[in-house]
């Protein structure tokens, strides 16, 4: 019962099938008749790293200390066949993200963080800046469908190279750029012109399938004498085949992006409606992999919704040797917050959100290249807000809590290295989590469509 | 000055690779027997001359900067891919991708191109003796392609500020793709070009194709045509 104004009573019934957020969707469609298109990733609930817990130490295991005892996180990647691996401190790595979709100053700001740190960074869909190259100490260079500023000296001065077949949150789509942000210096690095509506392209433009990636690889090694590690990044969709395919063609290192994973702008259709969880794709592929018998000879880095210390140490102890971060790193630079920080001064960012239609804490208009924090933006006011040095010291704050959480964790299960955690020390709460990470339901031996009781 | 020569039925292919980008030195190469092996002559970076007396595999003289590569038969998928600068000569046919994404130097085809030749082009010039397949110039974003015959179905489809020259008959434009008259300049690049690659046509056969520039921007009423 709700009551009106005039204190009459009656009753609203809404519809479960066409609520507000169906009508309002509807409505929308019907006055543009164009689709949504938006930055970030899934905003739907979806069984996750949060629906796992680990059981820690007691009798039956023996923990470390927490606050002495050694917990190691080195993490090495491209082992297979590249003559220099990667090899980081950490077992978490920045994401791909494009310079374009973000601003030249964050891209130097990841760069000095990861440094810091002792992790990586990765170029995006529009080649490397060379603020990037310069900042970062471990930088892996994407090979995109779109070959957008893509070159031979660029892979030469990588120190890995990422082939990217899709995205989590678009796998078999390609990027997209909105006019606002193709301005000069990002038009011309991906050779188009300026202020255009950038559309990539979705496949790559001299291989098709497996096979012919094989030889596309092969290509790569020989440009770098077969130095470097060559990544291959998927998004998660027929994961256990893709996996297997991937291996199969020679990747060093399977990048997978589960479908919480972020985009700069992609129709919402598509961020919502295509993919699977991460939790999902991280069991397949790491199937994949045992079954290749191939598990520590091909790492396997996860992305995807990774966004803190925990979702970390549940995806190394699900088989992944390091994780990738995207969107909480953008976080971590002040995505979504109320105030920005210039010249050492907090100011409000409000006006800019609602300028935009929206508030801290529900934005996702990074396609738009208005972004009030200054994160994805190609503005030259707008970029300013976030300078490269408060946006460095909060990324690395922000991977250092992380690995400490995850050592915290690491240590309470007896680990005295990370990549030591395993399916055993994790079981589930939920029964959709227990059976698409195939781990059991807490306090049972249960695993659905696995396991009999 | 003496050609250093490899025989791929001998050498294995990482070892010339690795020579012709360390050792080169300025020298002329000959690379006999390569019986269509991929990746041979990828990634070169200085002003060399290297003849392959056969026909290769994949990508060929991939991502070429400077070099000179003569290819004495045919070539598979994808040869002079990602080009920076120099010239690639296939006195044969070229497969799928034929110079994909190049963005520099000049690609020459003898015979006929198959699928998608000049696909996702960054400024490139590509001239094809022959005809080209269905998809051609997909994408192109900048540079020019020269077809001395025919194309197939789609030429041109989305394009960016990329030009194709086309002398034949064209079956049918891809979307986005239009017609436009020939200026003088025009003709003085085809010119150019066509002496460039030694055939020997008439400027004024050929027709220009470029973008109508009505994808470069979202339309609501573009019926998906994007």
């Amino acid at each position: 019962m709700n009551q009106s104004e005039s204190g009459q009573s009656f009753s609203l019934e809404e519809s479960a099938g066409y609520d507000r957020r169906i009508l309002n969707y509807i409505q929308n469609a019907a006055a543009h008749g164009l689709y949504e298109i938006r930055g970030l990733g899934a905003k739907r609930r979806l069984p996750h790293f949060d629906d796992l817990v680990f059981l820690g130490s007691s009798l039956s295991r023996y923990p470390l200390e927490g606050y002495r005892e050694k917990c190691t996180t080195k993490t090495i990647l491209g082992t297979r066949f590249a003559k220099k691996p990667i090899e980081l401190e950490m077992p978490i790595t920045i994401a791909g993200m494009s310079f374009g979709s973000l601003s030249a100053n964050v891209k130097q700001a990841l760069g000095l963080a990861a440094t810091e740190a002792g992790t990586s960074t990765t170029t995006g869909d529009g080649g490397m800046t060379s603020e990037e190259r310069l900042s970062s100490k471990t930088l892996i260079y994407q090979c995109l469908p779109s070959r957008y500023g893509f070159n031979p000296d660029d892979v030469r001065k990588a120190d890995a190279i990422e082939i990217v077949i899709g995205q989590g949150a678009k796998p078999g789509g390609g990027g997209m750029l909105l006019g606002q942000k193709v301005n000069p210096r990002v038009a011309e690095m991906r050779t188009l012109p300026e202020g255009i509506d950038q559309r990539s392209a979705c496949r790559h433009p001299d291989w098709t399938g497996p096979d012919d990636l094989t030889i596309k690889i092969q290509e790569l090694r020989e440009l770098t004498d077969w130095e470097k590690p060559i990544y291959v990044k998927i998004g998660a969709s027929r994961t256990f085949n893709d996996v297997k395919l991937a291996v199969h063609a020679g990747a060093d290192v399977i990048v997978l992006d589960g479908m919480q994973g972020g985009t700069a702008a992609t129709q919402s259709v598509f961020i919502e409606h295509v993919g699977i969880p991460t939790l999902a794709a991280l069991r397949q592929a790491v199937e994949a992999l045992e079954d290749l018998n191939m598990k520590d000879h091909v790492q396997l880095i996860v992305s995807g919704g990774i966004r803190t210390g925990a979702d970390v140490a549940k995806a190394l102890a699900m088989g992944a040797d390091a994780v990738s971060i995207g969107q909480a790193i953008l976080m971590a630079l002040g995505c979504n917050s109320e105030t920005y920080i210039q010249n050492e001064t907090h100011h409000s960012a409000i006006a800019d959100y609602n300028a935009l239609g929206t508030a801290p804490g529900y934005c996702h208009h990074c396609h738009t290249g208005q972004c009030p924090v200054g994160v994805t933006t190609q503005d030259a006011t707008l970029e300013k807000r976030l300078e490269p040095q408060v946006g460095a010291r909060r990324v690395k704050n922000y991977l250092q809590t992380l690995n400490m959480e995850l050592t915290t964790i690491a240590r309470a299960c007896g680990k005295q290295n990370v990549h030591h955690l395993e399916r055993e020390d994790l079981v589930a709460l939920t029964v959709e989590a227990a059976a698409m990470a195939r781990i059991p339901l807490a306090g049972t031996s249960w695993i659905p469509g696995y396991s009999n009781f | 000055m003496d050609s250093v020569i490899f025989d791929l039925s001998q050498t294995p292919l990482r070892e010339v690779n690795q020579f012709l980008h360390h050792n080169a030195n300025g020298k002329p190469i000959k690379i006999l027997n390569p019986n269509g092996a991929h990746n041979i002559a990828i990634g070169l970076d200085s002003p060399i001359s290297v003849e392959i007396a056969g026909h290769v595999g994949y990508y060929a003289a991939g991502m070429n900067q400077l070099a000179n590569v003569t290819i004495d038969g045919n070539a598979g998928t994808g040869v002079a891919e990602n080009m920076m600068s120099g010239r690639v000569h296939v006195k044969g046919f070229a497969s799928v991708s034929a110079g994909a994404s190049a963005q520099g130097g000049l690609l020459i085809i003898d015979g006929n191109a198959s699928l998608r030749c000049g696909i996702s082009l960054k400024g490139g010039d590509i001239v094809v003796g022959g005809s080209v397949g269905s998809f051609s110039a997909f994408m192109a974003q900048a540079g020019r392609i020269i077809i001395c015959g025919d194309a197939a179905d789609a030429i041109g489809d989305s394009l960016y500020e990329a030009v194709i020259y086309i002398r034949g008959t064209v079956k049918s434009l891809g979307a986005d793709a239009q017609f436009e008259p020939m200026s003088e300049t025009d003709y003085q690049t085809v010119g150019e070009l066509l002496a460039k690659a030694e055939f020997c046509h008439d400027p004024k056969e050929f027709k220009r194709i470029a973008s109508a520039k009505q994808l470069y921007h979202w339309n609501a009423d573009a019926n998906q045509e994007y």
